[in-house]
């Protein structure tokens, strides 16, 4: 497979693995297995795409990688940490410090102008307040939105408010950036341009990322991997080589 | 987290639903203010029954009795003292003694005998005593019409005013208003009294059997000491008339007219501890009943107390009553305390409630924040903030609310007073002790309210309440 420019230092070391994996419910009386046995490997600076239809597993993956959630059993190891053994409080330091997250419903605080929702994560990470100013409009600037810093999620596109995300999951300076299903919400022009700055912090920044989707066009177009889950277990993992710019540029330009 | 962005945060996110969050402030006012209002009631009434002993001029007094006197006043105490042969006499030489003790202003020895007073030729028996200088800066004499003694030993009297209504013939049936201590000064000021008196003279050679027998009206001691009783007159002015409460009058002003000191020490007037008194050592000094001790600071009182005892003397002061007082306001204000806790405690209630329904509320706020890398701790600390913060606004606003009910009730009150003829009282205190202590109570007890939502809001699983819409 070509990996095209990716940039880290770290590239081609492990940066998530999973052994057995599994992930169990109970609704009720009956157990259900969200994840069921998943063993996979990212190495960094990957672009790994999860697809599945709802309810294979995808999102539960994310939420294990990301550390808001725990195992039942099996393990999950992000930058040689492994966090099933990761006391509460560790894992909230590792989510602040590692790990970047986007979301389909944006996940905005809505109070907050975008300046502030971007500069949330470093009031946690309890971070100087020049600095922090001066990051989260860094950061905004960096996705285009550094004019309407001061506007309210609400005064803003679903472009603008996942770029927004985007800017706040960029923040801390993570290594892994886990996206689900980060253009759910968006026609698919701003879907494209959304997807595009992922690839630029994936190639520039050399971040690992993980994006869930059932959009298999989008991976195949995004994506250096695509694992495929169904019912909670890996049913296919294969590479993919993403289509090259001029390719996209071409696509966009017959959309458009 | 730090402080100032949890603050920042916390009264953003109070902001943000600020009705439900003003109405639950305004619980805690209320609760607050029902507790100040409690509390500085308490407080003010036990001030002004302080300020009315203080006024009497006896919360820095000590009186000191012989002990060999039967009239001790409280012979319980006596028992720790030395034993009645070690006993000493009350005299000029124990006078100074006493006076030398640290601590002491003056002593001064208390002079009361009940005579006769002759005004525009009537007779009229009453008691007199006499009143040290310092007297007239203390206090039981404000509200005196005319003017205090011009000196220590001015032929001068103040009349109470009983005995002033006595002189004009104007004594009140009981249930009839007070006649005003203006209209009984104004024609008895600057006129002359005439008192009757008995003197006692020392006898200046003490032969003890030739007396008694020569002298029926002699009067001998059995170890020899003796003088004769002299019919005396003098003439006072009346310079003041006091509005004295007969009820109220302890100490030195127990009695209807008054006399300078020193002129009552002059006239060696006949008391009637002089029988009971005579001994073998008094060196031809005068005897005294009591002394009155005044103490520089009333903690000082009974300090001066115990060494007055140690001395061989009787000693009572006012503290002795007072501590009965200062139980009952400390069961009082706690009583007061408690009934306004209870507004506090509904309050409270409120908080919770209030926090809960936030929680549900921001639960994705809350799951957005910890994928963003708050910690539960964070979570916590934030609700308790929110939770602070509404403790010390609506302790501020309720130490406020609970000042504000307070003067309006001493307002009315005093209008009440004043049509009742009586003189303006400041019933209500609230001392800068108890704005702080219910400002930090407020705050303490919302931080305890907030222990429940803070750490549901800190339990709650980021991964459903992300999923929640």
């Amino acid at each position: 497979m070509t990996v095209p420019a990716a940039t880290s230092n770290s590239k081609g070391t492990v940066a998530i693995r999973t052994e057995n994996l599994h992930r169990h419910y109970a609704m009720g009386e009956s157990l259900i297995r969200a994840v069921n046995g998943v063993s996979i490997e990212v190495s960094a600076g990957q672009f790994v795409a999860l697809l599945g239809s709802s309810g294979s597993g995808k999102s539960s993956i994310l939420n294990l990688l990301a550390g808001l959630d725990r195992p039942t059993s099996g393990s999950v190891t992000v930058q040689d940490k492994n966090l099933a053994q990761l006391s509460r409080e560790d894992l909230a330091r590792y989510r602040r410090h590692s790990v970047g997250m986007v979301f389909q419903s944006f996940n905005l605080i809505s109070g907050m102008s975008i300046l502030e929702n971007v500069e949330l994560p470093l009031r946690f990470a309890e971070v100087e307040r020049e600095q922090r100013a001066r990051r989260s409009r860094e950061a905004l600037e960096r996705v285009g939105l550094a004019a309407r810093m001061n506007h309210r999620p609400s005064e803003l596109s679903g472009g603008e408010q996942q770029r927004t995300a985007l800017a706040r999951a960029l923040i801390n300076r993570p290594q892994l950036l886990l996206a689900d299903e980060p253009t759910g919400n968006l026609d698919s022009h701003t879907g494209t341009e959304i997807m595009n700055l992922i690839r630029e912090f994936n190639q520039q920044m050399g971040m690992t990322v993980v994006m869930v989707t059932h959009e298999r066009a989008l991976a195949e177009r995004y994506a250096q991997r695509m694992i495929f889950l169904a019912d909670g277990k890996l049913v296919d993992d294969h590479a993919n080589a993403p289509s090259t710019e001029q390719a996209q540029d071409a696509l966009q330009g017959r959309r458009a | 987290m730090k402080l100032p962005d949890l603050t920042e945060l916390a009264l953003r996110n109070l902001r943000e639903s600020v009705l439900r969050n003003s109405l639950t402030t305004v619980g805690i006012s209320v609760g607050v203010a029902s507790l100040v209002a409690m509390l500085s009631l308490g407080i003010g009434l036990q001030q002004l029954a302080s300020r009315r002993l203080v006024k009497s001029g006896l919360f820095d007094t000590v009186v000191v009795t012989s002990r060999r006197d039967l009239r001790n006043f409280n012979r319980e105490e006596e028992r720790g003292g030395p034993a009645p042969g070690e006993s000493r006499i009350l005299n000029e030489t124990s006078r100074q003694e006493i006076e030398r003790l640290p601590g002491v202003l003056e002593a001064y020895p208390d002079i009361r005998f009940a005579t006769e007073l002759r005004f525009e030729d009537k007779p009229h028996l009453t008691m007199v005593s006499a009143l040290p200088a310092s007297a007239k800066s203390n206090d039981a004499f404000e509200g005196m019409q005319g003017s205090f003694f011009s000196s220590d030993s001015a032929p001068e009297a103040i009349l109470q005013k009983s005995f002033a209504e006595e002189l004009l013939g104007k004594t009140p049936k009981p249930g009839d208003d007070e006649i005003n201590v203006a209209q009984l000064a104004a024609p008895l000021l600057g006129k002359e009294l005439t008192m009757r008196y008995a003197q006692r003279e020392e006898t200046p050679t003490p032969e003890p059997t030739r007396k008694a027998a020569d002298m029926p009206a002699d009067i001998v001691s059995p170890t020899g000491a003796a003088y004769s009783v002299i019919s005396r007159e003098q003439n006072l002015k009346i310079v003041g008339i006091a509005d004295l409460d007969p009820e109220s009058m302890r100490g030195p002003t127990r009695a209807r007219v008054f006399l300078p000191l020193k002129l009552a020490e002059s006239l060696h007037v006949m008391q009637p501890t002089d029988l009971r008194e005579i001994s073998s050592a008094n060196s031809g000094q005068t005897l005294y009943s009591s002394i009155s001790v005044r103490v520089k600071n009333p903690s000082q009182v009974q300090t001066i107390e115990d060494a007055v005892k140690k001395m061989g003397f009787s000693a009572f002061s006012i503290l002795d009553a007072t501590r009965s007082l200062r139980q009952f306001f400390a069961v009082l204000d706690l009583f007061l305390g408690i009934f306004g806790s209870l507004a506090l405690a509904v309050a409270s209630i409120g908080i919770v409630n209030t926090l809960v329904m936030a929680i549900l509320e921001r639960r994705r706020e809350i799951g957005i924040m910890k994928a963003i890398g708050a910690s539960d701790g964070d979570v916590k600390k934030l609700f308790f903030a929110e939770a602070g913060a509404m403790g010390i606004l609506g302790g501020i606003v309720g130490v406020a609310l609970g000042w504000a009910i307070g003067q309006a009730i001493n307002f009315g009150t005093n209008i009440y007073l004043k049509r009742q003829a009586l003189p303006p009282e400041h019933f209500w205190a609230v001392p800068w002790w108890l704005v702080a202590f219910a400002v930090l109570f407020a705050f303490f007890v919302s931080l305890v309210s907030g222990l429940y939502p803070a750490g549901r809001a800190a339990r709650l699983d980021p991964v459903q309440a992300l999923r929640y819409e």
